[in-house]
């Protein structure tokens, strides 16, 4: 299809309470730069249920106009009722290019959206510019597990669309809120929907995870040597310093913690404020989900482990030594 | 259940190298494998024919014509069929343009094999990592959909998928023809038996090769009807390690750390 406008357009995903995910009010950022290199306005895109505070917050990051469409069908994710609300506002509107955060149901969203519009879509991007000589955004994504990234473009089809990882952006400055706020009367019938949630099976009581949006990460590799040290040993740190306990493949390979505590290719993708790594080798396929860290720390007996290429502070050591004094010490220095 | 799961032949990227000098990926000698998450799908087909025994399995794969092992591969673990996407206008397509292509090739095959009951695939490839295809083929024939399947289970009309959420794990229903796309689950997925192994060895797999469905459009496919291109692609530059702490004892070590972290408000 044609852009009508020269507009684009940041799709920020609601929680169940209609407060924003992070990720979409951290794509204003770039999408501020981009938007005002396309010549148009930066839009916050709203679909949810009871969702005045994301509309609040994304005028408030930037958002110079700000589309609501609002409904209980909508206070859960689901790919149909979302694709079709999606859809209908750009056919509506036509903006010329579209980002969404690349969490699960962003993931989930992205292909299906941009294959109804026929156009192209690029995955998971770490960074993003403007085309000087064309004007097209410049999408750029690792792939091959990281080993490789690539810089992509859409250049005849519009909107142009990319999710991009949560995490890489920082949040932009909290400004005067003087979006203009348009809500859409769209709503989608029961039977369109086509899946049911018909259970949710929060992790045990403790192992509840939310690494994505985690801003302290302490993660433990095959150095952990068993599963009681997560416990024993990381968990105490991390609830010290506000943060959430992960871990490599190996660990979870061998069955010490569970697949959702997982970061890397298989696992998940991280952009936490401090990223804590104890007896993490530090496989490319384990850094590619999570170098974009702010502080990258690495604990590793291994003098030659690969980690520390990439660990802003890097503590050669037995981890079972150093995280428990490093428990201790921070909390001597914090009493 | 008439089950189709979608397969790809991808390099195994934990094997992949960057050369110091030219700082380009080797892909020399490194090998090619059944992308593991199509494994998993192939996995949880398996565990519902485990259950129903009159399940069929076909697979569907699209690459070169060397990309026959993974469906060959398949069979051996626990596929009753295959087929191979496989010409030379295919080249060069982006998700878009090769989920068109499957989509069509995937009609094909269900005038052969009967409509299918469900449609599995990996959550994504390991070269690429984009999560594209599979939602895109279930856009293009119109089926609901679940991503990040860990395992599922055939009812009465449909699937229950558990699937793996932000904060845990959920349950969905979605009624049949449906497409999921599968994570990694819990369990190791099975492996070939020798005597599977033996019977792969000797299956044969048709082709569908360029022109195979006339009704396609040249615009949707191949590298002109990809909307996507890439404009280059490069190494990531290698980030310098930071400083090394290494005193005499972990705790000597641990007190620096806590400091350095504390001090430049890190934590």
């Amino acid at each position: 299809m044609e852009a009508k406008t020269k507009d684009l357009w940041v799709f920020i995903e609601t929680n169940e309470d209609g407060s924003p995910k992070k990720v979409g009010l951290e794509l204003l950022n770039p999408g501020r730069d981009l938007a005002t290199k396309q010549g148009g306005k930066l839009v916050a895109v709203v679909v949810g249920n009871n969702v005045a505070d994301a509309v609040e917050q994304a005028g408030i990051y930037g958002a110079d106009q700000v589309i609501v469409i609002e409904g209980p069908e909508f206070e859960k994710y689901t790919t149909d009722a979302y694709v079709m609300a999606l859809y209908y506002l750009v056919e509506k509107y036509g903006p010329t290019t579209v980002m969404i955060g690349a969490t699960p149901n962003g993931r989930d969203l992205g292909p299906r959206f941009s294959c109804r519009l026929k156009t192209g879509l690029t995955a998971d991007c770490t960074s993003l510019d403007i085309d000087e000589e064309t004007g097209n955004v410049a999408w750029t994504r690792p792939a091959f597990g990281g080993n490789l990234m690539a810089t992509i473009m859409c250049p005849d089809h519009r909107p142009q669309c990319g999710t991009v990882r949560p995490g890489v952006f920082k949040k932009p400055a909290a400004g005067e809120n003087k979006a203009e706020v348009i809500k859409e009367d769209f709503h989608v019938a029961p039977e369109d929907i086509r899946t049911c949630l018909l259970e949710v099976i929060k992790e045990a009581a403790g192992e509840t995870v939310d690494l994505e949006g985690a801003d302290i990460i302490v993660s433990g590799g095959r150095g952990m040597g068993g599963p009681d040290g997560f416990k024993t040993t990381l968990k105490p740190l991390a609830d010290l310093i506000g943060g959430v306990v992960g871990a490599s493949r190996a660990a979870v390979d061998s069955g010490w913690i569970g697949h959702a505590h997982q970061v890397g290719q298989t696992g998940k993708t991280v952009g936490p404020k401090l990223y804590i790594a104890c007896g993490i080798s530090g496989a490319i396929q384990h850094v590619a989900g999570m170098s974009s860290s702010d502080c990258i720390v690495a604990i590793n007996k291994d003098e030659d482990a690969s980690i520390f290429n990439i660990a802003d502070y890097g503590v050669i050591g037995d981890l079972y030594e150093v995280v428990p004094a490093l428990t201790e010490e921070i909390k001597k220095l914090k009493a | 259940m008439n089950i189709l799961v979608c397969v790809k032949q991808v390099p195994d990227t934990t094997q992949i190298k960057i050369d110091p000098v030219k700082h380009t990926l080797i892909r020399e000698g490194v090998p090619a494998i059944l992308n593991p998450f199509d494994g998993y799908a192939l996995e949880a087909a398996a565990r519902i024919k485990d259950k129903d025994p009159s399940t069929k399995i076909t697979v569907v794969t699209m690459g070169p014509p060397q990309a026959v092992a993974v469906l060959k591969e398949c069979v051996a673990i626990a596929a009753d069929k295959g087929y191979l996407v496989t010409g030379r206008t295919f080249g060069g397509s982006d998700t878009l343009a090769t989920s068109y292509i499957l989509s069509h090739a995937i009609k094909q095959i269900a005038e052969k094999e009967g409509a299918f009951d469900a449609i599995f695939c990996g959550k994504q490839a390991i070269d690429g990592d984009t999560a594209q295809v599979g939602p895109e083929i279930a856009e293009w024939l119109g089926l609901p959909q679940v991503t990040y399947g860990l395992e599922c289970e055939a009812v009465e009309g449909g699937l229950k998928v558990k699937k793996e959420a932000e904060d845990g794990v959920q349950i969905i229903g979605i009624k049949c023809p449906c497409l999921v796309t599968f994570t990694k689950p819990a369990f190791d997925p099975r492996y070939p038996t020798i005597k599977r192994k033996l019977a792969a060895n000797r299956a044969k797999f048709e082709q569908l090769g360029d022109g195979f469905d006339p009704e396609m459009d040249p615009a949707y496919y191949g590298l002109n009807g990809s909307p996507t291109h890439v404009k280059k692609s490069f190494t990531p530059p290698v980030k310098q390690g930071g400083i090394k702490i290494k005193e005499e004892t972990g705790a000597d070590s641990a007190a620096k750390l806590a400091k350095i972290l504390v001090d430049n408000n890190i934590i």
